[in-house]
């Protein structure tokens, strides 16, 4: 049987592609494990330096396979929470904890938890005919995954509520021009474009890009004096990476830097 | 400075801050008897010492200390637990009357955390756990664990802690006023650097007299604390430092304190 995820390191990327293409890369708990696996490697390899998330198929993520979550009357109600807590919220912690930029190209339907695992990338590029879609609401549940907590900073909270308690359908450009996403390509360009950004990342200081990503993901808990000692205390560990050194001395010699992520 | 410990890493800063990092990786630097002795003669040089201003206790970037040494307790029954030295040690540390700093990464269990609830200020890095997850072996905490935690972060939490045996992170930990600071992991060890040196500034015998007055607040009724504080800040009054520290203030200069 073939993998649920497929990881892929070239050129300090590591490609992690979601693969239950007839499912539309809904999870289910061997994804679940695979995924995390996937991404604790990305992050232990030192040679990785950015981090690429798509799927596989004409879908990005369905979320949840549902099919794992049929309710027959008469069975115990279910446990939602248990699944929640063992995979979807370590899974968020570990994207958003990932001291390397994770990129999300999202190649198709991103619905449910697929749509607020790609939010949680720090970098998202969509397909034109990719979509984004909060389906929770339609069979009684709340948005996962984040959701609940990203939708409301990235879009502002009329959008967050009025996607979340409809569920409708958003478009990858309508994505791009909120502001959920960082870009809307073209469907055929859309690996070529994220790739090229992952390349381009991981050539750059990565210590340094992971301590901005932890800045900025702590900005909207901390008060603007716990902020900027957040910042002094990142600073004082940027200004002793290698990278800074070279970063300096490259631009009195006046030559391009070259990072090692060190 | 004696500063051999098969256990420990020792190191004195220019500031006056001893930093002792726990050094039984493999270990998960589990608080054995022997290196809770060598913490001790540690902390009794770093009190003989008038260089010694402060002391920061690590475990490194990923560890703090993640409970006793099980092999050394199975082996003893009741009347071995009895006799066992353990408790006089963990009073050692307790009497320890310079500024002790906690920075604390990865897990603080059991021992562990028992150990940072001795330390009178305490940082931790995001991620980490700390807990008393002795209960799920079928004991329970036995270097004031319940007593001192009870008392640091109230009864609801605690007894969940103690009951469950399931630990809390450093952000839950922080609200309940176990440590004082979270930070990232790779800084921990900074962050308490800063405080300790910032303290190491201060006069050595006001920092003495304010820690005693501190530790003593667990103990007593609130009378007998504000004599106990009162008499302290009484005794400062005879002190150099104390001239040293207002006529700098009124000369708006940097006080040079010598401990007098």
């Amino acid at each position: 049987m073939e993998s649920t995820i497929l990881l892929q390191v070239e050129a300090g990327v590591a490609i992690i592609t979601l693969n239950r293409p007839k499912q539309l890369n809904s999870f289910n708990p061997e994804m679940h494990k695979a995924l995390k696996k996937a991404l604790k490697d990305a992050e232990q390899d030192d040679s990785v330096r950015a981090i690429l998330l798509t799927g596989t198929g004409r879908g990005f993520c369905a979320g949840q396979d549902l099919n794992d979550r049929n309710v027959n009357s008469g069975e115990e109600m279910p446990d939602l929470g248990e699944s929640i807590e063992k995979f979807y919220n370590p899974l968020i912690k570990q994207i958003s904890a990932m001291p390397k930029p994770v990129i999300a190209a999202v190649n198709g339907v991103a619905a449910g938890a697929g749509a607020n695992i790609a939010l949680a990338c720090d970098i998202v590029f969509a397909a034109e005919s990719a979509s984004f879609i909060q389906a929770f609401c339609k069979i009684g549940l709340i948005p996962d995954s984040g959701g609940t907590w990203t939708l409301p900073r990235v879009i502002g909270m009329a959008r967050a509520k009025a996607l979340t308690l409809l569920g409708d359908k958003v478009s990858a450009s309508q994505a791009e021009e909120w502001g959920m996403i960082w870009q809307c390509v073209a469907d055929d360009e859309l690996i070529e474009k994220a790739l090229s950004v992952a390349n381009h990342l991981a050539t750059q200081p990565t210590k340094g890009l992971g301590f901005i990503k932890h800045a900025l993901n702590h900005s909207s808990q901390n008060r603007l004096d716990e902020q900027l000692e957040l910042e002094k205390d990142l600073q004082r560990l940027a200004g002793r990476t290698q990278d800074y050194r070279e970063g300096i001395s490259a631009f009195f010699d006046k030559r391009a830097p070259e990072f090692k992520g060190k | 400075m004696h500063t051999d410990y098969s256990d420990l890493l020792v190191e004195l800063t220019q500031q006056g801050v001893l930093v002792v990092t726990l050094n039984r990786p493999e270990k998960r630097n589990a608080l054995s008897n022997g290196v809770l002795s060598q913490l001790i003669s540690c902390l009794d040089m770093a009190a003989s010492e008038s260089e010694v201003k402060t002391v920061v206790v690590y475990g490194g970037e990923t560890m703090f200390a993640a409970g006793a040494d099980l092999n050394e307790m199975s082996t003893q029954h009741a009347v071995e637990t009895w006799l066992n030295p353990r408790p006089q040690l963990w009073q050692r540390i307790d009497q320890f009357e310079k500024p002790l700093i906690a920075a604390v990464n990865g897990y603080a269990l059991g021992a562990g955390l028992e150990l940072v609830l001795l330390c009178d200020v305490v940082v931790a890095g995001e991620g980490t756990l700390f807990g008393l997850p002795e209960i799920t072996l079928g004991l329970m905490p036995g270097a004031g664990g319940t007593q001192r935690l009870a008392r640091t972060i109230g009864k609801s939490l605690a007894n969940q802690m103690v009951l469950t045996g399931q630990a809390i992170t450093a952000q839950t930990a922080r609200e309940a006023g176990l440590i004082s600071e979270v930070t990232i992991a790779e800084n921990t060890l900074n962050k308490a650097l800063d405080i300790a040196s910032t303290i190491a500034q201060r006069a050595p015998l006001a920092v003495r007299a304010a820690k005693a007055s501190l530790k003593s607040v667990p103990n007593g009724t609130l009378s007998q604390g504000l004599l106990m504080e009162r008499q302290l800040f009484s005794l400062l009054a005879e002190t150099q430092d104390r001239a040293e520290g207002i006529q700098a203030f009124l000369e708006k200069r940097k006080a040079t304190f010598e401990g007098k």
